[in-house]
């Protein structure tokens, strides 16, 4: 079992069965809605805003492990970051799922390292990455619902 | 009954060995593991001999069909126009001119909805169909009602995934111009009684088309039988190539239809003033069709019927009966789609885990199955699921394979515990 451990991490796991900051911000300033129509994961992302700063961030919806694990893990990354810090932190966390080459930063990435096992199952990229594309959504304040598609 | 007459009674049991060899992909390995194949309803892997009738078309025989007198032109001609006759028999049509070659399932009903939809349905028109279609045969009705102001309306399914055939009839009215069903349902595997269906349409002079994408290589199909006014598939299911479908039509209705696209082939003569179109079934198939895939899915009906459904059936009757037993044992598993008369399709959900977790766990195990809403998106609706893992058993399937599905499922509880 070990490779599907790679993947399946026990923090992974944790996050699924008990995901952080899960829930509506009542009367958040920014939200957007995610969606990923091959597998039917919806997910909506709520933020507060201090000037550039994410005051407050939480997430709704259901899906499948590593995309709850990664929206729970992606609002703990974000809390009290600036607006660049958390774009440059999305890339990063891009390019830990996707290429296989990639120079991180792990000090930067911290807990969200548990993700680099999805580098192995191209299949499951939109999975961990839905979270951050609605994220990024929110705080551009756009409306439409992203999709992975 | 005599000794002799049980003996040829029985059905010959199907030597599932030998016809995995004819298979090449069932020896590859996936993850560290043979490949367990059962995603058979998305696309059957194919036999050798459509394999090798596809690379001897290609380096052997390929020329552009209708077009030349030079020898290798012919026997392509000959080679495409035998494939026809070819699928003609094995759905009974009366005649080759009935089968119109198309890109797949999906491209036979929008041809019905284009042509036979826009010449037959008018405002206030009504279509019906039923709740467990595939996308394919919702979406180009959708855009028809829209483009000429009808209204689709969708028959109910029960809990079982059983269509409610009473309320179905209730739908058909004054106003109904068509009615569209699935025959073998591809999210639940319910097989639909199109039979019955079509005497209630033809009741009231009601043309139906019937989606056998599912059907026809789990079961013989006869059109005739059936008295169906359209019927749609595809080959890549047939164990043939993908790229290539066909579409069943009445010959009368045919007739009657204006082309789908303008092109090559499919004309008689053309000036800038008039062109007059070819007669059935080229009037349908503008353009150089795919004349490999056809003479590909000649190999794979060939194939098929050397095999025989008398053979086939009950050994993928076994496999389902063997699946629903196994799966029903598995923990917190709840099967979706357990009407009484089904065939092939195993799809459930687990307590605890996302379909696409399952998914992944058990392709590291090498066993394919599907994951996600199947194109069935209002059938995850109906039973509240975002969407289902889904096993599909084609003939060379084994109950080994069963087990391993059962195996790797196990993997899934003790990463997901219920």
């Amino acid at each position: 079992m070990s490779d599907l451990r790679d993947l399946y991490q026990e923090v992974i796991l944790d996050h699924n069965r008990h995901p952080h900051n899960f829930g509506e911000l009542d009367g958040a300033d920014r939200h957007a809605d995610g969606h990923n129509p091959l597998c039917g994961d919806r997910l909506a992302v709520y933020v507060n805003l201090d000037g550039e700063t994410i005051s407050d961030v939480s997430f709704l919806g259901s899906g499948c492990a590593i995309s709850k694990a990664s929206a729970s893990l992606m609002t703990d990354a974000v809390k009290g970051k600036t607006l660049p810090e958390a774009r440059r932190l999305f890339e990063e966390f891009l390019a830990l799922v996707t290429d296989e080459g990639a120079v991180l930063d792990d000090a930067r990435l911290g807990k969200l390292a548990v993700f680099a096992g999805v580098r192995d199952y191209p299949t499951r990229v939109k999975c961990a990455s839905l979270a951050w594309h609605t994220l990024r959504a929110a705080v551009d304040d756009r409306h439409e619902v992203v999709s992975t598609e | 009954m005599s000794v002799a007459t049980d003996v040829a009674a029985a059905p010959p049991a199907l030597d599932v060995e030998r016809i995995r060899r004819d298979f090449p992909i069932l020896s590859r390995m996936v993850r560290e593991h043979r490949l367990v194949y059962l995603d058979n309803a998305a696309t059957t892997q194919k036999p050798r001999t459509v394999l090798d009738t596809l690379a001897r078309y290609y380096s052997d025989g390929n020329a552009n069909i209708h077009r030349g007198v030079y020898t290798l032109s012919g026997e392509a001609t000959a080679a495409y126009d035998a494939a026809r006759v070819k699928v003609q028999r094995f759905v009974n049509a009366r005649a080759s001119r009935e089968i119109v070659f198309t890109r797949n399932s999906t491209e036979s009903i929008n041809l019905v909805a284009h042509s036979f939809g826009r010449r037959q349905v008018g405002p206030g028109d009504e279509i019906v169909i039923t709740h467990m279609e595939h996308h394919s045969n919702i979406v180009p009705w959708q855009l028809l009602c829209e483009q000429v102001g009808a209204r689709l309306r969708v028959a109910p399914i029960d809990d079982s995934g059983t269509l409610q055939l009473d309320e179905l009839e209730r739908l058909l009215g004054p106003r109904t111009k068509l009615v569209s069903v699935v025959h073998l349902s591809n999210s639940l595997g319910t097989i639909n009684p199109v039979r019955e269906i079509v005497r209630m349409a033809k009741r009231r002079d009601v043309p139906v088309l019937i989606d056998g994408s599912q059907a026809v290589y789990h079961m013989p199909v006869d059109v005739q039988a059936l008295d169906c006014d359209f019927y749609a598939f595809t080959g890549h299911k047939l164990y043939g190539p993908t790229g290539i479908g066909v579409l069943y039509g009445r010959e009368e209705w045919l007739e009657q239809m204006p082309p789908y696209q303008g092109g090559g082939d499919m004309i008689r003569s053309v000036t800038f003033e008039k062109t007059t179109y070819a007669d059935l079934p080229h009037k349908f198939e503008a353009g150089t069709p795919h004349i490999a895939g056809v003479v590909g899915l000649g190999a794979a009906i060939d194939y098929l019927e050397g095999v025989g459904f008398e053979a086939i059936a009950p050994h993928e009757a076994d496999l389902l009966a063997y699946g629903t037993a196994a799966l029903s044992e598995v923990k917190g598993l709840r099967l979706i789609g357990t009407a009484a008369h089904k065939a092939s399709i195993l799809a459930f959900v687990m307590k605890g885990a996302h379909p696409h977790d399952v998914g992944t766990i058990v392709d590291t195990e090498g066993v394919a199955v599907r994951t996600g809403h199947h194109c069935t998106q209002p059938i995850m609706d109906r039973f509240g699921v975002p969407a289902t893992a889904r096993a599909s058993v084609a003939m060379y399937n084994t109950r080994e394979e069963i087990d391993a599905l059962v195996r790797a499922l196990e993997r899934v509880r003790e990463m997901f515990p219920a």
